[in-house]
Formats: structure tokens, sequence, C-alpha cells
């Protein structure tokens, strides 16, 4: 039962942080800000999601914790290391300890499901062959496609090919995972096999996750901690248990799915009347 | 003219401007990243022989079946051409002359930028639609070394392969029309297309000229798709910019080279 797991504490030795944002605001422009006074922990071994509405900056967040974004003020602290301080080779070297699910596989299309999970091994490490066979194979067995291992990526489903590039992600044992909506069209088996993957993987290998997404019933039953980012802050926080029993107007809306609310239903127009009377 | 409008016409002309040379100097960021990976990306030769086999190999049978016609119409209107100032012994020459110094590097180069640039430049660009250039990154690969050198460099060793090619089969096809069916005298044919062409500088200026589009082609066909926006609208467009950039670019330098090498032989 994912609730019996204790409750998230504020964390206090550093070394127990595998992930800090400080105050982050980013924007693409700067008249339009995408994150503003973004303050998240992440401690190690946790399973904790980001959740939101489309375009509310929840992958935003994971580019800057990879580094491909850098922060307009505040710090991403990763590992123990400023991001944003980190020239090319160091973000590299940083990055060869974090793992990637991206929102469809992102797999290569023109390498088999094997050579897509050999590909970071055999960018990084010159193992032999044999071992490289025998780490590719421990992967995809954790993640049950063994058996598909000389198949294209467009011959599998889209919960298979999420899979395979959950097999890639941990390719090389990262310390961090990072899923950018791991659910998005998923149908409700291969939903749960992917949603029991996450933490059991997490679990299992002592890495710790962090998972974008909007799909809260999913997150609800894996992750340790969720916070809920609505037009680039974060606008609730809390274990699974305390957001269901949370009374916050945001988290009712999305827990219940409700089409309005403090997200709105209608995108900010002028008052009806003067549209039809302009029309008229 | 109003103000507001000779205004709005400058601004327009102006961020125009700014865009173009933006993306000049992205551009030559771009090819000089492109050289600073290419040790390392050549040092995995494989990746680049697969690019050359994609772009190269793939193109033979547009090149040779191309070549092939291109000689076959040079052989009949050359010959009726020089025929009528009683030259038409000196097909083989003519013939020989046009294909290796200008229509072979031309048209090869014309050819391979529709078909290998194109494919490139769409390549790359649904690599970035589907993130595999981002997932790339996030892995610590970086795709410069990975994925746009080695095609960078196939392009470049597959342009003067095909041009040669496509310069012989020409040479086949207008032999197939001079000697078998207009009947131009076998050993004259030969003998003088041997006798007036020199190694220097007629066939090495053919090979500069089509290195030179080899490196034009592949570059703005890497760079492209790089640039593409990654949408399928983007992709598009990119490949379509590859297309029209990529022969202006071939027609251009083929006169600014003519324009040196003629300098030179006089």
């Amino acid at each position: 039962m994912p609730d019996a797991r204790p409750p998230l504490a504020a964390p206090t030795c550093p070394t127990e942080i595998a992930v800090e944002l400080r105050d982050v605001s980013f924007g693409y422009d700067k008249r339009r800000p995408v994150l503003s006074g973004i303050d998240m922990v992440i401690p190690r071994g946790k399973v904790v999601a980001i959740m939101g509405g489309s375009g509310c900056g929840k992958t935003t967040i994971l580019r800057l914790i990879g580094g491909a974004l850098r922060p307009q003020a505040g710090s991403v602290v990763v590992a123990g290391q400023d991001v944003r301080e980190l020239d090319r080779d160091a973000l590299f070297a940083l990055r060869r300890r974090i793992g990637m699910l991206f929102q469809f596989g992102a797999l290569f299309t023109d390498l088999s499901v094997f050579e897509n999970v050999a590909f970071p091994i055999r960018e990084h490490t010159e193992l032999p062959e044999e071992l490289v066979h025998d780490l590719v194979l421990m992967k995809l067995n954790a993640v049950g496609l063994r058996g598909a291992r000389q198949l294209a990526p467009s011959e599998l489903s889209g919960g298979m090919a999420r899979r395979v590039a959950l097999a890639r992600a941990i390719a090389l044992d990262p310390m961090l995972v990072m899923y950018d909506e791991p659910f998005a069209g998923l149908d409700p088996i291969s939903l749960g096999v992917v949603g029991q993957l996450i933490r059991k993987l997490n679990d299992a290998l002592g890495i710790t996750s962090v998972v974008v997404t909007h799909d809260i019933y999913e997150s609800l039953k894996i992750v340790d901690y969720i916070y809920f980012v609505s037009a680039g802050r974060i606008v609730a926080k809390g274990t699974p248990a305390e957001v269901r029993a949370s009374s916050d107007p945001f988290v009712r809306q999305f827990v219940d799915g409700a089409p309005d609310g403090p997200v709105p239903f209608h995108y900010p127009a002028n008052a009806i009347e003067q549209e039809f009377a302009s029309a008229g | 003219m109003p103000a507001d409008t000779i205004a709005l016409v400058l601004r327009r002309v102006g961020r125009a401007t700014q865009n173009s040379i933006s993306r000049l100097g992205f551009a030559a960021r771009f090819f000089a990243m492109v050289l600073y990976h290419s040790p390392a990306a050549l040092k995995r030769l494989q990746l680049t022989l697969r690019e050359v086999y994609f772009s190269g190999v793939l193109s033979l049978v547009i090149i040779m079946v191309s070549g092939m016609f291109v000689g076959m119409v040079l052989g009949l209107q050359g010959y009726d051409t020089l025929n009528r100032y009683g030259a038409g012994d000196s097909l083989g020459i003519f013939v020989g002359l046009s294909l290796v110094r200008e229509l072979g590097p031309v048209v090869a180069a014309l050819l391979f930028a529709s078909r290998a640039g194109s494919a490139i430049t769409a390549e790359i660009g649904l690599m970035k639609t589907t993130e595999q250039i981002a997932a790339m990154e996030m892995m610590a690969v970086d795709p410069l070394a990975r994925v746009i050198a080695p095609r960078f460099w196939g392009g470049i060793v597959s342009m003067p392969l095909l041009a040669a090619l496509f310069s012989v089969m020409g040479v086949f096809g207008a032999y197939i029309v001079g000697v078998r069916l207009i009947g131009v005298d076998n050993g004259t044919f030969w003998g003088n297309m041997q006798g007036g062409i020199d190694f220097w500088p007629d066939v090495t200026n053919g090979i500069i000229k089509s290195i030179v589009f080899g490196i034009a082609i592949s570059l703005i066909a890497v760079f492209e798709g790089y640039d593409a926006k990654p949408t399928a609208e983007g992709v598009s467009t990119a490949t379509t910019r590859t297309v029209v950039g990529a022969s202006l670019a071939v027609l251009a330098l083929d006169f600014v080279l003519t324009v040196f090498m003629f300098r030179g032989a006089t």
C-alpha cells in the first residue's frame, strides 16, 4: 500500500537530497515567465510527482534539472552540483548519472530494441560485447521485454516503447530517473505496468524518480510526494494521503477532474456581452 | 505613402535582415562545431561509412540513369551542332570535356541535393521532432558528433564519387548514341577524348568542384535538419529549404569556381 509509507519529512542532511530547486524562475522570453519562484526538494530514493495541467511548466522543470535549460534566477542543484555553474563536460558527466524517459519514448528508430538499450552502454563504456549483451538482456528483462529485443521501435505498442525507453534510461544504473508524462496515451493495462515499473525499479535499484504527469490516479498509487504546479508556481504539495484529504481548491479540482475552478474553463477573453454586441 | 506604412516596411525589412544575419552567424558557428567534432566522429569510421551507404550507394541508381540519359542527349545535340561545322568527329572530346568539367559535377550535385540532401534534412528534422536528438543529449551523447558529423562527412565522400560515376555513365551514353547509332568512328571518338582531356586541369577541376559542392550540400542539409522546427510543417519547410538552398548554392559556386579555374588556365 503506497499510503503506508512514512510521510515525507523535509530532509535536513544535504546528502539525502537528490535534487533541489531554490527560488527558480525561468521564461523563454522576459515578458512571459514560465516558472516563478519554484522551491522544490526531491530526496534520495523517493518517487516524486510534479503535477499540473498542460502547459503549466512541468516539463520545463525536468529540462532545468537535466541542464537542457538554465534558470534565469535561483539555483538547480543535482547531486550537490549547481547545474547552472557546470561547463559542458561537467554537465555531460552529470547526465551520465541521470536517466530520462521521454513522453513517447524517443527511441532511435533506426536501431532495434536491443541496440536502443545498448546505445548508452556502447557510447559511455568500452565493455566487451558479451557483457553488453548480458547487461542489455538484464535491463530488458526488468521491464518484461527480453523477448522483444530483435523488434524495431515501429513494431512496438505505445506501452512497450515506453518500457524499452525505461530500460534504456536505467542502462547505466543512474542515480536519478526523470519521467516526462510516462502515462500519456496508454491503455489501462500498460498504464498500470508502467506505473508499477517506476515504483519497483526505484526501490530495487535505489534510485530517485521524478515523474512529470497529469495522471492523478496512477500517481497517487506509486509516488511518495506530489508537487502541484499551476501557471509556473507551486500551488500545493503533499503526500498522497494529504492530497486525498486536501481541501485546497486547486488540488480538489485536479483530483475531482472538475472542468472549472482555480484553473478556469474559459481562456481569458472580453465579456461575452461585449463580444456579441460587437459582432452585431 | 503614409509615414506609418514606411515605418512598417522598414521594420519588416530590418527584422528580416537581422534574422538572416543571425541565422548566418548560427550556421557559421554550427559549421565550426561540426568541424570541431569531426575528428571524434571520424575515429568511429563505421558511422561515416553507414552514411556513405545512405547518401552515396542509395543514390547510385538515380545518378547512373541520369548520367546515361544526359550523355545520350549530349551525344545527339553535340553531334548535330559539331556536324554543321564539319567537326562531327570531335564528339568524343566535346562530350568528355562537357561532362568532366561541368555537367558531371553540377548535375550530379543537383541530383544529390534532391535525393540525399533532402533525406538527410528530413531524417535529422524528424529525429528532432520525435525527441531523439534531445534524448541523445540527455544521455550525454553529443548529437553533433554522433548524428551530424558522420552525415556531413558521408556526403562529402559520396559527392565526388557520384560525380565521377555520372561522368562515366554520360560518356557511355554518348558513345552508344554517337558511335553505335549515328556512326562516329569508334577509334576517333575515344582517341579524341583521350588526347583532348588532361587529368590536370580538366579532371582535377571537376573533382575540386564536386568536393566543394559536397561540402556545401552536406552542410546545408545537416544545418537545415538541425535547425528545423520540431513540427511536421517545420520538417517540410526545412527539406524544401535544403533542396532550394543547396541547388542555388551549387549553381552559384559553380560560376565562382569556373571563373577562378578559367583565370588559372589563361
